[in-house]
């Protein structure tokens, strides 16, 4: 690194940085005011009935609503424990 | 039929109360018959800010619970005799509004004013939905930082869930972005977010930029709107805003930084 470089080198801005986080925060928040209100009810219980066979923890239970145009599409994730 | 315009913004200490006052002086202004109302129940400050703090007798409380008529509680502006400011109660709980008795009062506010101005408190909780469930157009106060413009989101999908345009099924309500405290040099520099950024992320229409400026506090210091100093940048942007909530089309001013000359610089340290 030569030493112009060390007037030349600039931090990324911190508006941009502000700018990134909040594009995903506010996507993501987005996503979950459009889930339907019952869907943590639902997932409580989808869990209760797995649990009756095979042992999980709550996070291996992931329940989303995805919306097209002309569809609603119930995404239910179940991760196993391995044997 | 008089349009009700609630002033929110989720976070606290962004300007509500001053935007408040200012857009209800420059409607007034302009000949409309205009109130506003107070909505921050035990936290009132909208009196202090248009210099009508010791002519409080009665409140919006009061006109709730029938103990005054909302004649008695209206205070008549001493600058423009078109607006009629309706303070919030300083004592009583938040959830002495109740949401038949704010009904109650806005209707008839609505028969003889052109626009009603709804100031609301800070937060999500029960005035803040008072104050916005009414509303036919929402004017978001937002300060170009990541906790302002992440709380005006959230007001937005209130604004879209809970409001009685929402509820009842009718044509949305008709949300403005109000950019306020923004330092063009900052931007500029890369260390504020711009008017753009916060466009993109919020997507919805700018209805205003007010620049950060000493003028605000002096202004709410002497308990004068600052749309009323006229001379000033925050003050012209505030009529532009104005402007353009009815209608005009107006280009937005204040959003570089002033090219500061060689003797300003040397005299004022730059």
């Amino acid at each position: 690194m030569s030493f112009l470089d060390y007037f030349r080198s600039k931090k990324t801005p911190s508006a941009s940085v502000a700018k990134e986080r909040l594009q995903i925060i506010v996507a993501h928040e987005r996503g979950q005011r459009a889930q339907p209100d019952y869907l943590p009810q639902l997932q409580q219980e989808l869990l209760e009935v797995i649990r009756k066979y095979v042992q999980i923890s709550d996070d291996m239970v992931q329940v989303e609503v995805d919306r097209n145009d002309s569809c609603s599409v119930l995404e239910l994730n179940v991760t196993l424990p391995e044997k | 039929m008089a349009r009700i315009i609630v002033v929110t913004s989720g976070k606290g200490g962004v300007g509500k109360t001053t935007t408040s006052a200012s857009i209800s002086t420059g409607l007034a202004k302009r000949g409309h018959k205009t109130v506003v109302i107070d909505f921050d129940v035990g936290l009132r400050n909208l009196d202090l800010i248009m210099n009508c703090e010791r002519r409080v007798v009665y409140d919006f409380v009061n006109v709730i619970q029938g103990e005054a008529t909302l004649n008695q509680a209206l205070i008549k502006d001493k600058r423009v005799d078109t607006l009629f400011i309706l303070p919030a109660s300083q004592t009583r709980e938040k959830e002495a509004l109740t949401p038949e008795g704010v009904e109650k009062v806005i209707n008839q506010l609505a028969e003889t004013f052109d626009y009603i101005v709804c100031d609301s408190p800070a937060g999500i909780e029960h005035g803040a939905l008072m104050a916005l469930y009414h509303a036919d157009e929402a004017i978001v106060v937002t300060n170009p930082e990541v906790s302002s413009v992440r709380d005006s989101d959230r007001i937005l999908g209130i604004l879209q869930s809970k409001s009685r345009r929402a509820e009842n099924g009718l044509d949305p309500v008709k949300e403005h972005l109000l950019l306020s405290r923004y330092n063009p040099q900052r931007v500029e520099r890369g260390e504020m977010l711009s008017v753009q950024d916060v466009e993109e992320i919020l997507a919805i229409p700018l209805l205003g930029v007010i620049p950060e400026s000493q003028v605000v506090l002096n202004a709410s210091n002497q308990g004068m709107p600052v749309i009323l100093e006229e001379q000033s940048d925050a003050g012209q942007a505030y009529d532009d805003a104005v402007a353009r909530l009815l209608g005009e089309d107006r280009e937005h001013r204040f959003l570089n930084a002033q090219k500061k000359g060689f003797f300003s610089r040397m005299f004022k340290g730059g």
